[in-house]
C-alpha cells in the first residue's frame, strides 16, 4: 500500500460530506428570504489508486459541488475529505501539485494567446522541471492531436480541439488525479471517441486515478469499471455498469415471433407486454438467463423466430431518478 | 514583443540574484503571465491604432481648453502654461496605461467571477491577486508603450511643452508611474471583487470609472481645487495615478515624498483587497454547474 492512501487503500476518501449553501431569494421590494439548499448530503465513498470512476447524476445532483469540494475550492459544511491524503480545503496549494482538473464547460487556457502560451504558463506555475514538461508535452501533442494547433490563439480552436487541449494542460504536471467535469460534452462522436481514447491509454500506462462526471453513458460504458450514481445530493447507487441493472430492477424482453396469432403466452417470471398479430414481446428480470424461457415456449407453440433485447441503461437510470423522487415524497408525505 | 522578453528576461536575472529558488520559481511565473498579459493586448493592434488617435484628437481638445483657462487665469495651481500642456500630454499617454477610464484585466475577472470561471483560477498553486496583478502590470507596459508614447511625442512635436532635461528626473518619473500602475490595478481589484457579492459589476466599475477620472486629475489637474476639496482629493488613492506622476515630472513635487505616498496606499489598498478576496473565496458560490 502507498503512503498516500488511507488505512484501506483509499486514494479518494469522501466521508459522509455534505454541502450547504445558504441562498438568498427576492420576496419582496426588499425582503430577502433565506433557503438553506443542501447540494450534498452525506456522501460517501472511495476511489483506490489507478481506479477510473464514473458519476452520473441529474442536473443539480451534486456532481460539480463534489469534484469541487475535491479541488479544494470549496469547503465542505460537514464530512471528512482526503485526497492522496490531503484535506482539499486546507492544504489547497499542496493537492494542486497532484491533481489535474478538467472543467468541460469551462477553460483553463489563455483565451487571446497561442496555445502554447497556456502551456509555458503550466510549466513555470507547476514548477515543472524542464525535460519532464518537455516529455510530457511531446506525449500529449502526440496523443491527443496537437501538433498543428500549438500557435492558434485558443479562441480560434473548435471545441473539440479546446477541450483536447485543456487536457493536456491538465496532465503536464504529471497528476496523480485527474478530475473531469464533461469532459465530452458538446463533442462530436469522433472528437468524443478520441478522447475516450486518450484516457484509456492514460489510465493504463500511467496508473492515473480518474474520476469523471458525465451526461454521455457511454463514456461510463466504454471507460469505467465502476459508476457511482449521485441524486438529489445522496448516493443513489455505487458498483458496476451491469450491477446497475440489478439495482434499478431492469428486465430483458424476449420477442417472439410464433406461426399465428395465440393468446398471450403464459410463462412465469416472465409476462407478455405486447402482442402485434403473431409477434409477442415478453419482458423478464435482467438477471435470468432467456435459455430456459425460450425452452419452455417451444415446448408449446409453434415458434418461428426470436430476439432479445437487452435493457436500456438510460431507461434504468431514468427510472433510477424517478425512484429517488418518489421515494423523497413518500418520506415527506408519511 | 521584444519589450515583454526583456522585461521577462530582466525579471529573471534580478529574480536569481536577489531571491531564492522558491521565490525565483514565482517571480518567474508571475513574469510570464505578465508577458502574457502583454501580449494579449497587442493582438488588438486595430484598437490599439483607434486608442492611439483618440487620445491625441482628445489631447489637441484639452490643451486648447487648458490654453483658454490659463490665459485668463495665469499659473492656475502653480503651473505656467507650457507645464499645463505638459500635463495634458502625460495625462493621454497616461489614461490607457492606469486603465483611469476602465479596461484593464478587471474586465477578465469580473466576467469570469459572473461566469463561474473564476473556479479555474483557484485551485491552481497561484495566488488570485498576485496573478491579476502581473497580468496588469504587462498591459499597464504595452498601454504605455503602444499607446501612451505617440500622443506625448505628438504633443512634445507640436505644442510649447515643459519636459525635464534631466534624465534622474524621467527615471524618477519612470517610477512614480511604476507605482502609479500598482495603485490603479489595486483598486481596480476591489471593484472586480465586488462581483462575488454583487452577480454585476458594471455599476459599481461605472462609478469607479467616474470618480477616477474627476479625482485622478484627469479632467483638471487637482492643485487647482479649492480649498478643502483640493485638499481631501489630493489625500485619496485616485492623486496617485496621474497627479503624482505629472508633479515629479515636471518638477513639482519629490520624488521621495511621493513614493511614501504611493507605496503607502499601494499597500494599503492591496492588503484590503486580499482581506475581501479571502472573505470572497471563503463564502464564494461559485456560480453554474
Amino acid at each position: 500500500m502507498d503512503r498516500d492512501s488511507g488505512p484501506d487503500g483509499a486514494f479518494i476518501d469522501v466521508d459522509r460530506v455534505e454541502k450547504v449553501f445558504d441562498v438568498r431569494r427576492k420576496t419582496g421590494f426588499l425582503r430577502r428570504e433565506r433557503r438553506r439548499v443542501r447540494a450534498v448530503d452525506g456522501i460517501s465513498f472511495r476511489v483506490a489508486r489507478g481506479e477510473m470512476v464514473g458519476c452520473i447524476g441529474p442536473n443539480g445532483a451534486g456532481k460539480s459541488t463534489t469534484i469541487k469540494m475535491l479541488t479544494g475550492i470549496l469547503t465542505p459544511s460537514a464530512g471528512r475529505l482526503r485526497v492522496a491524503g490531503i484535506d482539499p480545503a486546507r492544504e489547497r496549494g499542496r493537492l494542486a501539485q497532484r491533481i489535474g482538473v478538467v472543467f468541460g464547460q469551462r477553460t483553463t487556457l489563455w483565451w487571446d494567446l497561442p496555445l502554447i502560451d497556456s502551456y509555458r504558463l503550466m510549466h513555470r506555475m507547476y514548477r515543472i522541471p524542464d525535460a519532464r514538461y518537455r516529455a510530457n508535452l511531446d506525449r500529449c501533442v502526440d496523443l491527443l492531436d496537437l501538433s498543428g494547433l500549438l500557435d492558434v490563439p485558443v479562441r480560434q480552436l473548435s471545441l473539440g480541439q479546446r477541450m483536447r487541449g485543456d487536457i493536456a494542460a491538465a496532465l503536464l504536471h504529471d497528476p496523480d488525479v485527474l478530475y473531469l467535469d464533461e469532459p465530452t460534452i458538446g463533442l462530436d462522436v469522433i472528437s468524443k471517441a478520441r478522447v475516450r481514447e486518450f484516457l484509456r491509454t492514460l489510465n493504463a500506462d500511467r496508473g492515473t486515478t480518474v474520476l469523471l462526471t458525465t451526461h454521455d453513458l457511454q463514456d461510463i460504458e466504454q471507460l469505467c469499471s465502476r459508476v457511482v450514481v449521485i441524486d438529489h445530493g445522496r448516493l443513489m447507487y455505487d458498483g458496476s455498469l451491469a450491477g446497475l441493472h440489478e439495482a434499478g430492477g431492469s428486465e430483458r424482453v424476449l420477442v417472439v415471433d410464433l406461426e399465428r396469432e395465440l393468446p398471450p403466452i403464459d410463462v412465469p417470471p416472465a409476462r407478455v407486454v405486447r402482442v402485434e398479430g403473431p409477434r409477442q414481446w415478453l419482458a423478464f428480470p435482467a438477471d435470468r438467463s432467456a435459455a430456459p424461457l425460450v425452452a419452455r415456449i417451444a415446448e408449446r407453440c409453434p415458434l418461428v423466430d426470436l430476439s432479445v433485447r437487452e435493457p436500456d441503461i438510460e431507461a434504468v437510470i431514468a427510472r433510477m431518478y424517478a425512484q429517488g423522487v418518489a421515494d423523497r415524497t413518500e418520506r415527506a408525505l408519511s | 514583443m521584444w519589450q515583454a522578453a526583456l522585461c521577462t528576461h530582466y525579471a529573471s536575472a534580478l529574480g536569481s540574484t536577489v531571491l531564492g529558488g522558491r521565490d525565483v520559481g514565482a517571480l518567474r511565473l508571475y513574469a510570464a503571465v505578465a508577458a502574457g498579459g502583454f501580449r494579449r493586448y497587442a493582438t488588438y493592434r486595430v484598437a490599439t491604432a483607434a486608442g492611439v488617435f483618440t487620445n491625441t484628437v482628445f489631447g489637441v481638445i484639452l490643451v486648447h481648453t487648458y490654453l483658454a483657462l490659463w490665459d485668463a487665469r495665469p499659473h492656475l495651481g502653480g503651473y505656467d502654461q507650457a507645464q499645463a500642456v505638459t500635463y495634458v500630454w502625460v495625462g493621454q499617454a497616461l489614461l490607457a496605461t492606469l486603465a483611469i477610464g476602465g479596461g484593464g484585466v478587471e474586465r477578465d475577472l469580473m466576467e469570469r467571477i459572473r461566469t463561474g470561471d473564476v473556479a479555474v483560477d483557484l485551485y491552481r498553486p497561484a495566488d488570485l491577486q498576485a496573478w491579476w496583478l502581473a497580468a496588469d502590470l504587462g498591459r499597464a507596459l504595452f498601454q504605455m508603450v503602444g499607446r501612451g508614447l505617440v500622443p506625448l511625442l505628438f504633443g512634445a512635436l507640436f505644442f510649447p511643452v515643459a519636459l525635464p532635461a534631466d534624465p534622474v528626473t524621467w527615471a524618477a518619473f519612470a517610477g512614480t508611474v511604476l507605482s502609479a500602475m500598482v495603485v490603479s490595478f489595486a483598486l481596480r481589484y476591489l471593484v472586480a471583487l465586488s462581483v462575488f457579492w454583487l452577480l454585476d459589476g458594471m455599476g459599481v466599475a461605472q462609478v469607479a470609472h467616474l470618480v477616477g477620472y474627476f479625482c485622478s486629475g484627469m479632467l483638471l489637474p487637482l492643485n487647482v481645487f479649492p480649498g478643502l476639496l483640493g485638499e481631501v482629493v489630493r489625500l485619496l488613492p485616485w492623486s496617485a495615478l496621474l497627479q503624482n506622476p505629472a508633479d515629479v515630472l515636471l518638477g513639482h513635487a519629490d520624488p521621495l515624498d511621493t513614493y511614501v505616498f504611493q507605496g503607502a496606499w499601494a499597500a494599503a489598498l492591496l492588503a484590503l483587497g486580499r482581506l475581501l478576496q479571502r472573505a470572497a473565496t471563503r463564502r464564494v458560490v461559485v456560480q453554474g454547474g
